[in-house]
């Protein structure tokens, strides 16, 4: 049992990573890798958000959207899933609002590293896709937060490895053309490359 | 010597700012410390008197590669002409066996004139075409850019065409050193900038790009027509990145395939310059004497294959044989030996601390046995454990930078 929860989180970090296998969530991945220590903030924030808002997506979905699932309520043949997108969205932006004033509270610290970065995920599609395709492959609860941990990390690793990357790349001379967002895609591509290594793992 | 001197001092000043040929000037530049050193003399401290530059130290790199080119083109023409031997004549026509014909030469495989002339004709072709397009791209990036041609491209060229299949047409040879010079390492800046390896760069793109090219049985001895009839056709030892399902080596049934001495010595069908570890051996031999190519890095990832190979031995597994390979398997089949010899310690692309340098290689050592044992996908890895480990050596670095400075502050007292 145990082994499945493991091989569902290592799946989520290699094989389907947000950033480098399904570039999700580029326009922070690519805005706020320039420096390190950001770089980890936004990694700490997605992973964060991400294991808050599936788990409460995936009961949202378990308990109200899925066909047959207000059962409870009486309602025998109701199906609400056409309604996924918005409440996703609107899970993941109020977990974010209530989480950013309760950081602010009472981890005034954590909040001021975080920074930007927490009203920006309420916007990063690798988050809402986390929500999707938890949706898509039916993973139970528990499932469903190894898949958040997982994905939330595999995200972070490429931001952090992208940013050593752009760190060291900062007396290169890159052509002119190129400097800036031109030479971080191909960095992206490049490293995409390199994680096809674990393509067709079956953990 | 002394003429060729004499005519570069001639024509030097159309070179110089304000000649006629000024635009020229990286290919004068680069002809002049080719030939002798260049002229340019610091004029500013601080001056370092140091006889390794990196000419020098480009140039010893290719020493140390030629073992490796010789044992190519040797056992690139002793396996064309055993798979030769192995139809009858007329089936096929193959313009290498006409040459050879003219010069009076039979594909023989116990000739060891037409063994090396077979596999030079293999070999040159691809060496040609990857010279003569990278070294354009090179010299067009130079002039283009206002910059001195760099010695790096020797390395590239001479180490791309050895990780490669002898069958490869050579339109990819040329479109694979393209994509490895340009989006590689030139659009980086130039050599010493680029993050990833560029000859490991143009073999990753050919292999997504064509994949039929440059994988599965029928790629890895030169004659087109008997390829599958060949033992590698059988199922035999995985090439680098061949598509070959390994699935059914465990050591036993391997070594009824290929003896572990032949293919400690490289005589195997792969990818031309990959197969014998002996001339690997000597490449590090050369280049840990020399100081070029770091023997951490060599050390740990030998150490890393080990330690995951063993793990897996005692693991074991009912499905997947692979699991029961040995690491003195490992160590001599695919591209293991030429790949931590010459890839995993190219200096530009490597960690550079000396911490790092030991991640480093133990990170291409596991994720090469991960590759190799749990990767259906993939039968070898060395290729992508050297490019995943090139993407995270900038972070390992930055580990150990930080770790050395909070040492240091603590022993300060601060």
């Amino acid at each position: 049992m145990f082994e499945e929860y493991i091989s569902i989180f290592l799946k989520a970090v290699f094989v389907e990573n947000m950033a480098l296998a399904f570039f999700l969530g580029i326009c922070t991945f690519l805005a706020v890798s320039r420096r390190l220590d950001t770089a980890i903030g936004l990694g700490l924030a997605v992973i964060l958000v991400q294991t808050i808002t599936v788990p409460i997506n995936n009961l949202i979905y378990n308990y109200v959207l899925k066909s047959g699932a207000l059962k409870w309520a009486g309602l025998e043949g109701a199906d609400l899933t056409f309604l996924g997108l918005i409440f996703y969205i609107g899970v993941i932006a109020s977990t974010v609002q209530i989480l950013e004033m309760v950081l602010d509270k009472h981890f005034p610290r954590l909040y001021n590293s975080l920074g930007i970065f927490l009203p920006l995920i309420t916007v990063n599609c690798a988050v809402l896709g986390g929500s999707l395709f938890m949706v898509e492959r039916e993973y139970n609860f528990t499932e469903s937060i190894f898949y958040a941990l997982g994905s939330g990390a595999g995200f972070a690793l490429a931001v952090i490895a992208l940013s050593g990357i752009r760190e060291k790349m900062r007396y290169s001379d890159v052509p002119k053309g190129l400097r800036g967002l031109g030479i971080t895609f191909i960095i992206v591509g490049l490293m995409a490359l390199s994680f096809m290594l674990f393509s067709g793992i079956e953990f | 010597m002394r003429f060729l001197l004499k005519i570069l001092n001639s024509n030097r000043t159309h070179f110089e700012k304000s000649g006629r040929l000024q635009r020229l000037s990286p290919l004068f530049e680069a002809t002049e410390s080719f030939l002798f050193s260049g002229s340019e003399v610091t004029s500013s401290s601080p001056h370092v008197r140091d006889g390794l530059d990196l000419k020098r130290m480009m140039i010893i790199v290719v020493i140390a590669a030629i073992p490796a080119v010789l044992m190519a083109i040797y056992n690139t023409g002793l396996q064309a002409n055993l798979a030769t031997s192995k139809v009858a004549l007329g089936d096929f026509n193959s313009w290498r066996i006409s040459l050879m014909e003219v010069f009076y030469l039979s594909a023989d495989s116990k000739c060891f004139i037409s063994n090396i002339f077979h596999g030079s004709l293999f070999f040159f072709p691809v060496y040609i075409v990857t010279v003569v397009v990278g070294g354009a791209w090179e010299v067009l990036f130079a002039l283009i850019r206002r910059r001195d041609i760099n010695e790096g491209f020797l390395v590239t060229s001479i180490l791309f065409p050895l990780i490669l299949p002898p069958d490869i047409p050579l339109w990819q040879v040329a479109l694979g050193i393209s994509f490895g010079v340009v989006i590689g390492k030139e659009v980086f800046g130039g050599v010493g900038m680029n993050i990833l390896n560029p000859a490991l760069t143009g073999r990753v793109f050919l292999f997504f790009a064509y994949p039929a090219e440059i994988s599965g049985n029928s790629v890895w001895v030169g004659v087109d027509a008997v390829s599958s009839a060949t033992w590698l056709g059988d199922g035999g030892v995985d090439a680098v990145s061949s598509a070959t399902p390994l699935s059914a080596f465990a050591d036993s049934t391997l070594s009824n395939i290929v003896t572990w001495t032949d293919a400690f010595l490289g005589f195997m069908p792969g990818s031309m310059g990959e197969t014998s570890t002996l001339a690997c051996l000597i490449g590090a031999f050369i280049l840990i004497i020399t100081g070029v190519g770091s023997w951490r890095i060599m050390v740990s990832v030998l150490i890393g294959m080990t330690t995951l190979s063993l793990l897996l031995n005692i693991i074991g597994s009912e499905t997947n044989p692979l699991f029961s390979l040995s690491p003195l398997w490992h160590l001599v089949l695919g591209g293991f030996a030429f790949g931590v010899v010459y890839m995993a310690t190219d200096p530009v692309t490597a960690a550079m601390t000396e911490g790092g340098k030991v991640v480093y290689g133990l990170l291409i050592g596991f994720l090469v046995v991960l590759v190799r044992v749990l990767n259906p996908a993939f039968p070898e890895g060395m290729m992508f454990a050297i490019l995943f480990a090139n993407v995270f050596a900038p972070i390992i670095d930055r580990v150990f930078i930080n770790l050395n400075i909070k040492r240091r502050a603590i022993r300060n007292g601060n």
